[in-house]
């Protein structure tokens, strides 16, 4: 009878042992040490670059745990505004814009960029390998009507992908919330690397950014090619924005501003620069800082600009004077 | 640090924090589920209806409306919950006590009620009778206990928005299953999966065996 009151017992000490010892490394591991989340895109997040910074910047600063929160876009500036995140990293220059409107954001930095790239499937029925994005949209548009069947995905997640899907059907002319409705358009709803499964599996167009696109295709997970050209309309900008702690309470400010800092150095320039290089053969994150500062009149730098530059008193700037927020060298003008 | 390494720490984790949300919810939905089952009360129907119907909580809702409640605006922002494995543990735990509930009420409820008339008849007082009932049923509230456990431990939307899926502290099984679909590294996902699924049986039948035991010191 003993033995089995002890079973009863043994259950119950191994979770009481268990549940301490779960605490008590919990609280080792986070005792002296100071937390600074960053809410970020999906499609940054699931690339795997953040990982590669996070061990850099805390092997330099062990004071510091580095917590990405990745989630879409809008979901990403919801948490910021609401105190849970101290920055955010994005890639939506019209979310950006409205989140430092609204006064949650100072001190934006942009820190990379790539391209959007329009894929298919390889026998490519609309016929648009080579053409610029509007010109490809016209004749999806046109192939789409004339067919009836699903010939597009679109995430409709009110991501940066999805914004600047908005932006590429109103540039070639289409209503987005019209084509919407649309037979030959389907809504999926989901991330980056599902969207690019489902148009492998149903034969569709989709718009991706190149990291996801060319990560799941080394993996042979996808079978679509990417058909169009990069131009300045498919231009992709990835900025880090600090939390305005004196309108958001709690906000870690000097932390952030910390860590902004240092992914604009050279070093960690050097890093999101190199990361992809040898998995598959091609950047997935080209460093804009170098590209900014050195305001040369190369093609890059005026997309950039374009794009993702802000206008203050009719003046272009990666973030006006009024939203700056002390000095850390960030900008040259 | 190794993978295999931080599959190890993962799936530890991922035990700590659900083992403490059903531990939590055994402690609370033990005494009401054998409070509902043994106590003929008006209303009765609509408390178990509740319990079985919460059975039903979408676990993204109810990390939704934990993520408005431990966010930094609001109403418990002050206890800094928010990310850390605690309210991840929180979370669970909501969602499964109304499991621990159900189960345990049904299981009472439905132990024979010739075991209570022969307690009785054997001189047992009504609490004595009502032991008689419990013992019978202990068989149902393990399951209800492990249930909840099972629960808790393959759930995704509470961990993913209350715990924010960071790597070191709040990443679990059930996120790190979907970070790597969603990466593309499908076989990682894979094996994951099949740790929880071996992790959960290895602990399953080992209750089991205990169960046998304890059932027959319960009767000595």
């Amino acid at each position: 009878m003993k033995r089995e009151r002890k079973t009863l017992a043994a259950i119950f000490v191994v979770c009481i042992v268990g549940i301490t010892t779960g605490v008590v490394i919990y609280t080792g591991q986070t005792l002296g040490k100071s937390l600074l989340t960053v809410s970020t895109t999906t499609s940054l997040f699931d690339t795997g670059v953040l990982d590669t910074l996070k061990t850099e910047y805390e092997a330099s600063h062990p004071d510091i745990i580095l917590a990405f929160i990745s989630a879409g876009t809008g979901i990403a500036i919801t948490h910021a505004k609401n105190g849970d995140a101290d920055l955010i990293l994005v890639h939506s220059p019209s979310h950006e814009k409205a989140f430092m409107d609204e006064g949650f954001g100072v001190n934006r930095k942009i820190l990379a960029y790539n391209f959007f790239t329009i894929v298919g499937p390889s026998e490519d029925p609309a016929n648009i390998s080579g053409v610029d994005a509007s010109t490809a949209l016209s004749r999806i548009y046109d192939y789409g009507q004339s067919l009836n069947s699903s010939i597009w995905v679109t995430r409709d997640d009110n991501s940066g992908t999805n914004s600047k899907e908005k932006q590429l059907w109103a540039a070639a002319g289409f209503d987005y919330e019209t084509i919407k409705e649309a037979d030959w358009l389907v809504s999926s709803g989901t991330g980056m690397g599902a969207t690019l499964r489902m148009a492998t599996e149903l034969e569709l167009y989709t718009l991706s950014d190149i990291g996801t696109y060319l990560k799941f295709f080394a993996d042979g997970l996808i079978d679509l090619q990417q058909l169009v050209v990069p131009s300045e309309s498919l231009l992709n900008v990835y900025s880090a924005i600090a939390v305005n702690a004196s309108r958001v309470e709690g906000a870690r400010f000097n932390l952030a501003m910390d860590f902004i800092a240092w992914l604009v150095d050279s070093s960690a320039q050097e890093t999101i620069g190199n990361f992809g290089l040898e998995d598959y053969g091609q950047a997935l994150f080209l460093p804009a800082v170098g590209v900014i500062e050195s305001q040369t009149s190369n093609e890059i730098y005026g997309w950039i600009r374009s794009y993702a530059f802000f206008d203050y008193d009719g003046t272009l700037y990666e973030c006006p004077p009024p939203w700056r927020e002390g000095d850390y060298g960030l900008y040259q003008s | 640090m190794t993978l295999a390494s931080e599959i190890v720490e993962i799936t530890l984790r991922s035990l700590f924090v659900s083992g403490f949300a059903a531990f939590i919810a055994t402690l609370i939905g033990l005494p009401i589920g054998v409070l509902v089952g043994l106590r003929k009360f008006r209303g009765r129907p609509l408390v178990k209806g509740v319990f079985n119907g919460m059975m039903a909580m979408p676990t993204v809702a109810l990390g939704l409306i934990l993520y408005l409640l431990f966010s930094q605006t609001g109403p418990l922002g002050f206890l800094q919950l928010l990310y850390s494995p605690y309210a991840i543990i929180v979370g669970q735990a909501i969602l499964v006590v109304p499991i621990m509930v159900s189960i345990t009420t049904e299981t009472i409820e439905n132990v024979d009620p010739s075991i209570r008339e022969l307690a009785l008849t054997l001189g047992a007082d009504e609490s004595g009778a009502r032991a008689a009932v419990l013992r019978e049923s202990i068989g149902g509230i393990l399951l209800a206990s492990s249930a909840s456990f099972s629960r808790a431990i393959s759930e995704l939307g509470v961990a993913l928005m209350l715990g924010g899926n960071i790597v070191g502290l709040t990443r679990i099984l059930t996120t790190a299953i979907a970070l790597e679909t969603a990466r593309g590294e499908v076989a990682l996902g894979i094996g994951l999966a099949v740790v929880l699924l071996v992790v959960m049986l290895v602990i399953n039948v080992s209750l089991r065996l205990a169960e046998k035991r304890v059932r027959w010191w319960l009767w000595q």
